[in-house]
């Protein structure tokens, strides 16, 4: 009958590979992120092969996104950002791509792997830190302690900040990871309804239609939100890198 | 009762707390839209501050999610 949902998650090694004892096997993940790179630094070396200063349909697309990251990193940091707008750049880019190229059939989601999401949370997270300590030294511990709250709450606020300062890399891993993993779960499970519906026979089969437009309709749903997430990831990486940047005292 | 049958009781509990982070999210988008719709000249600037809110607000859905997991695998 219809295979499982959870299948597509599947790590296989598509080549053995061995460093000092420790397993370092070409997964069909690293393929599709070797893949993902590729795509991403040839095509927008493509698209600007010749820049020109009345850009044509491939240049304009990625003057588009070069300065849809550039007004975030403004918007958000402001002259600071500068030195951060490559590494945003660049993890916006593979988010976008890695979760798009998820929606192609047969496909591999990179992002559905707490592994690699966690990856990206947790040196998002010690890039604060040390940008925050060399930065503003010491100070940068201001930051657990909002500016203007009385005396009589700091007992409480700074346990509160503190907290939700720790619980920042979880919820920006397990964000990305849940979404597309869920995502890709609700997309199958519909296939499969389509499958088993139409094997019932009788009356039953002759609504197996109804799963397969819910199913188109979840993938055009599926689409946006691998955009937005995307957006989230590198908008809250600029919140956080702000927060470092300029330490409100 | 089994263990095994309680796990899955409290993971099935524990996604409760998704209600309330549905609601904020809702809350969120429903004033974004009524607030864009009165001027929208200003929904551009205030996007990404929806979006920081959405965010936020999802972190507690969030929690609950890992609190399933916890709850079946833990």
């Amino acid at each position: 009958m219809a295979a499982n949902p959870l299948d597509q998650f599947k790590l296989q090694n598509k080549f053995e590979l061995s460093l000092g004892g420790l397993d370092a096997s070409i997964t069909n993940s690293a393929v599709w992120m070797i893949g993902i790179v590729a795509v991403t630094s040839l095509g927008l070396l493509w698209a600007m092969r010749r820049a020109e200063m009345v850009p044509g349909r491939s240049q304009s697309v990625a003057e588009m996104l070069y300065e849809f990251i550039a007004g975030m990193v403004k918007d958000n940091i402001g002259a600071g950002g500068r030195p951060f707008f490559p590494f945003i750049f660049s993890l916006f880019m593979f988010i976008l791509v890695a979760n798009l190229a998820g929606m192609v059939p047969y496909g591999f989601t990179v992002t559905s792997h707490l592994a690699v999401t966690m990856a990206f949370a947790v040196f998002i997270f010690v890039l604060v830190i040390v940008v925050g300590l060399m930065r503003h030294g010491l100070h940068f511990f201001s930051l657990f302690l909002p500016p203007g709250t009385p005396i009589f709450l700091v007992p409480l606020i700074v346990p509160i900040e503190v907290i939700s300062f720790f619980s920042r890399p979880v919820t920006l891993g397990v964000r990305l990871f849940a979404n597309m993993t869920a995502g890709h779960i609700l997309m199958k499970v519909f296939a499969g309804f389509i499958i088993s519906m139409a094997a019932a026979g009788g009356a039953v089969a002759f609504i197996s239609w109804l799963p397969f437009v819910a199913n188109v309709a979840v993938t055009a749903l599926e689409m946006l939100v691998a955009a937005v997430q995307a957006y989230v990831f590198a908008l809250l990486t600029c919140v956080y890198l702000n927060d470092a940047v300029n330490l409100e005292h | 009762m089994d263990v095994e049958a309680a796990k899955y009781i409290a993971a099935g509990l524990a996604t409760i707390g998704m209600g309330g982070a549905g609601i904020g999210v809702g809350i969120i988008f429903g004033n974004y839209l009524s607030g864009a719709l009165r001027n929208p000249s200003a929904a551009d600037q205030l996007f990404a501050r929806v979006i920081f809110g959405f965010a936020v607000t999802e972190a507690l859905g969030i929690f609950s999610f890992l609190v399933a997991l916890l709850a079946l695998f833990g």
